[in-house]
């Protein structure tokens, strides 16, 4: 494979805290140093005024392989991801059938490999068939390679199942990734209530159905010292129970996805089923906690929760359509927007939220530039523009809320063990006509 | 024959939209305008010959997907009346071929050369998204939860009719507030045009945010009866609930079911409105719904006005110039 050279680019790894000007060699796939080279090299990157960073990695996607090929593949969700920026993904087990014995975990390794595209880390279920009634055979998805489970999706409902999924898995160490929602306070919701449902005249989903849960589950955690992780926190109070959580030493990690933090519930004064998802898109307040979440260090992860659905599905009724928006290629310039233009986080942060964090949660050796590790790197141009597009993007399916903003950031180069897998397109149409 | 329009039409406004989605985004004016002319067709109604040539030559759909005979029959005989030609097409989800959306039935409708269409869904937004997606006008008659405009114009053209004015009164919208469409247009037209609202129900019924539209929460109706000038006396919307609401309807009758004796509370002169139909027994006595207060009936012959009204206003006609 020879050498890489990525030189000049703003390289900035929080697993390292560095943040500097410097060339990044890769050698045989594998990181050398992070400093001048002179020697020769097999590719050469000019990468000044770019930021150079550990491969991204995005905790919670959902490719509909098996079961639901027409809305993503494995294949196609790699291929997104890669375009996005990120070298790695967990997928979550709510395919058709679920992700719930270790050959489901194998044939997960098998597609992405096949593809070629980027590391795809399967996440196994916490129950079989995502029943809710009895624990997997967790033991044989982490013989399959699962890094961590949940019955994403679905909740896990039952308090007992939770306690024993979060004591059976402190033998490998492997967390619960929970989507934390009270069933009871939310059916036949289809957004967020309060003042925009009530004009609206739409089913409600209660903030308090999130809170309940999240409360529940971090009770459960202490009780166990299990590792959990809570999913796409999306309410003020969430965040709350959570930083007081941590405050008293619980063992406990949240993420947040950037339509959380990019949107509000008056989306949906629309109708479009594009802006219907789970959890739903929130008020102004929740946004602003989320972000102070963020800021705090209260909040440890930024995952798309990239919910692919074929067109047809979202152009039912509102009721009858499904929940879920994609995200992985909107994801890295949504977080600029939200994050790094109105300067609640500087890059290392933001960064850190992308990579060693969601790493350290998963408990994969990804997400670091340190010399020895495997070379995911992803390098990032922060100021073009562009118009987001949802018909040139490599997911199968469309249902992106973003269609038509214009954004800034996007990943120019991608490396998977030192191999550059994709690049992005010399200049993207849409900024000749910006600069008219 | 020309018809002059009554009250206040203002000139210097013109009618622009092409379709009535809901009363939230009217202005003012826009309501009135919408009454006025509906008066105009009240007094057209009244003659022996009751057809005028407004709409020749247009094609009016009226496309149900929730079936409702009387809301469809008030629009396909307004319809007629503008001279327009008239089709019904009640569509269940099961009648439609698999796969098929709500777009793609309304897109072939619409292919046989409508100029309006009419739609009540059970989703709300449901029109929002058609008049998006489709050329010819479209008119909102119900849409699950959110709003039906013309029941609330055609109520509130009954007060006016009767009581001579808006501005001032206490309106009290008596019932499931939380699942009603009717409450929600209700409300935009009365706090547009100077009303006060009381809305009356359990808490389970009432959502708490709904003070944000400037109207009084009340959970007594004995209470609030002596202020009211009318009261509006919703549906329990059994379909879209939930379930589990309130304990019983025996329960919710005693405390909210409109009474003969409890009327005797309420102003001597109340006017009491019931969209659509009631389920008697639960809301309303049957002495009451044909009681003397009661202005049920003329309810549906102003429904026809206002339905003649909107059909003329989306398909381009100008308030002063109705009913020629
Ligand atoms: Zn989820």
């Amino acid at each position: 494979m020879g050498t890489v050279v990525i030189r000049q680019g703003r390289v900035i790894d929080p697993s390292q805290g560095i943040d500097r000007v410097a060339d990044l060699v890769i050698r045989d796939g594998v990181v050398l140093q992070i400093g001048p080279w002179d020697g020769p090299a097999d590719l050469e990157i000019d990468a000044a005024g770019m930021i150079v960073a550990p491969g991204l990695i995005d905790m919670h996607v959902h490719f509909r392989e098996p079961g639901n090929e027409q809305s993503e593949t494995i294949a196609t969700g790699a291929a997104a991801a890669l375009a996005g920026g990120f070298t790695s993904v967990a997928c979550m087990p709510n395919t058709e059938p679920a992700i719930d014995t270790r050959e489901a975990a194998e044939f997960v390794y098998l597609q992405a490999d096949r593809a070629g595209y980027c590391r795809v880390y399967p996440v196994g279920a916490v129950t079989k068939q995502r029943a809710g009634r009895e624990l997997a055979e967790m033991g044989q998805l982490v013989e399959g390679g699962a890094v961590a489970f949940s019955d994403d999706g679905s909740p896990v409902e039952s308090a007992e199942i939770m306690r024993r999924a979060l004591q059976y898995t402190r033998m490998f160490d492997r967390a619960i990734l929970n989507h934390p929602e009270v069933l009871d306070l939310t059916k036949g919701g289809v957004m967020n209530e309060g003042f925009t449902s009530m004009r609206l005249g739409l089913p409600g989903m209660p903030a308090v159905a999130e809170e309940i849960m999240v409360s529940r589950d971090i009770l459960l955690a202490a009780d166990t010292d299990g590792k959990l992780h809570l999913q796409h926190l999306s309410t003020a109070g969430s965040v709350e129970l959570v930083r007081s959580a941590k405050r008293r030493g619980i063992r406990v990690t949240a993420e947040v996805c950037p339509h959380h933090l990019a949107l509000t519930d008056e989306a949906l004064e629309s109708f479009d089923p594009v802006f219907k998802v789970n959890p739903p898109l929130r008020t102004r307040r929740d946004v602003d906690a989320l972000i102070e979440g963020l800021c705090d260090g209260t909040i440890d992860v930024i995952a798309s929760d990239h919910a692919p659905h074929a067109p047809a599905l979202k152009e039912l009724e509102l009721d009858r359509a499904p929940f879920g928006m994609i995200g992985l290629e909107t994801m890295l310039p949504i977080c600029i927007k939200t994050l790094i233009e109105p300067g609640h986080l500087d890059w290392m942060e933001l960064i850190r939220k992308l990579t060693i964090n969601p790493a350290r949660v998963l408990g994969i050796d990804r997400g670091t530039l340190r010399p020895g590790a495997e070379a995911d790197v992803t390098v990032i141009n922060p100021e073009v523009t562009w118009t987001i597009d949802p018909e040139r993007f490599r997911s199968k399916s469309r249902n992106c809320p973003f269609a038509g903003w214009t954004v800034r950031g996007r990943a120019e180069y991608v490396f998977v063990a030192g191999e550059l897998r994709y690049r992005a397109e010399a200049e993207p149409p849409q900024l000749a006509e910006l600069k008219r | 024959m020309a018809t002059e329009v009554s009250g206040p039409a203002k000139s210097t406004e013109l009618w622009t939209r092409r379709h009535l989605l809901d009363l939230e985004h009217l202005e003012p004016w826009e309501i009135e305008a919408i009454l006025d002319t509906a008066s105009a067709f009240r007094e057209v109604s009244e003659r022996s010959r009751k057809k005028v040539p407004a709409l020749q030559g247009k094609v009016v759909v009226n496309l149900f997907f929730e079936p409702s005979t009387r809301t469809r029959t008030s629009f396909s005989l307004a319809a007629k009346r503008l001279s327009a030609d008239t089709v019904d097409f009640t569509v269940s989800s099961s009648s439609m071929a698999k796969g098929e959306t709500f777009i793609d039935t309304a897109k072939n409708i619409e292919a046989m050369g409508v100029d309006i269409m009419v739609v009540r869904h059970q989703t709300p937004g449901t029109p929002h998204i058609l008049a998006r997606k489709l050329q010819c006008s479209v008119i909102n008659a119900g849409d699950g939860g959110h709003e039906h405009p013309t029941q609330a114009l055609l109520d509130v053209f009954t007060i006016r009719e009767v009581k001579g004015r808006i501005r001032g009164l206490t309106v009290g919208l008596i019932g499931d507030i939380a699942h009603s469409r009717v409450a929600r247009s209700n409300i935009w037209a009365l706090k547009k045009l100077g009303a006060h609202v009381i809305v009356c129900g359990p808490p389970t019924l009432i959502p708490r945010s709904i003070t944000k539209l400037d109207v009084e929460i009340a959970y007594s109706l004995d209470e609030i009866l002596p202020r009211c000038d009318v009261l509006n006396v919703l549906r329990i919307q059994f379909e879209r609930q939930r379930g589990g609401l309130f304990p019983s309807i025996q329960e919710y009758f005693a405390l909210y079911g409109v009474t003969e004796e409890r009327l005797r509370r309420a102003k001597d002169d109340v006017l009491l409105l019931a969209p659509g139909p009631i389920n008697r027994g639960i809301e309303l006595t049957p002495g009451v719904a044909d009681g003397e207060h009661s202005a049920v009936l003329r309810q549906v012959t102003n429904g026809l006005a206002v339905r003649m009204a909107v059909l003329y206003l989306v398909s381009g006609g100008q308030p002063r110039s109705a009913a020629e």
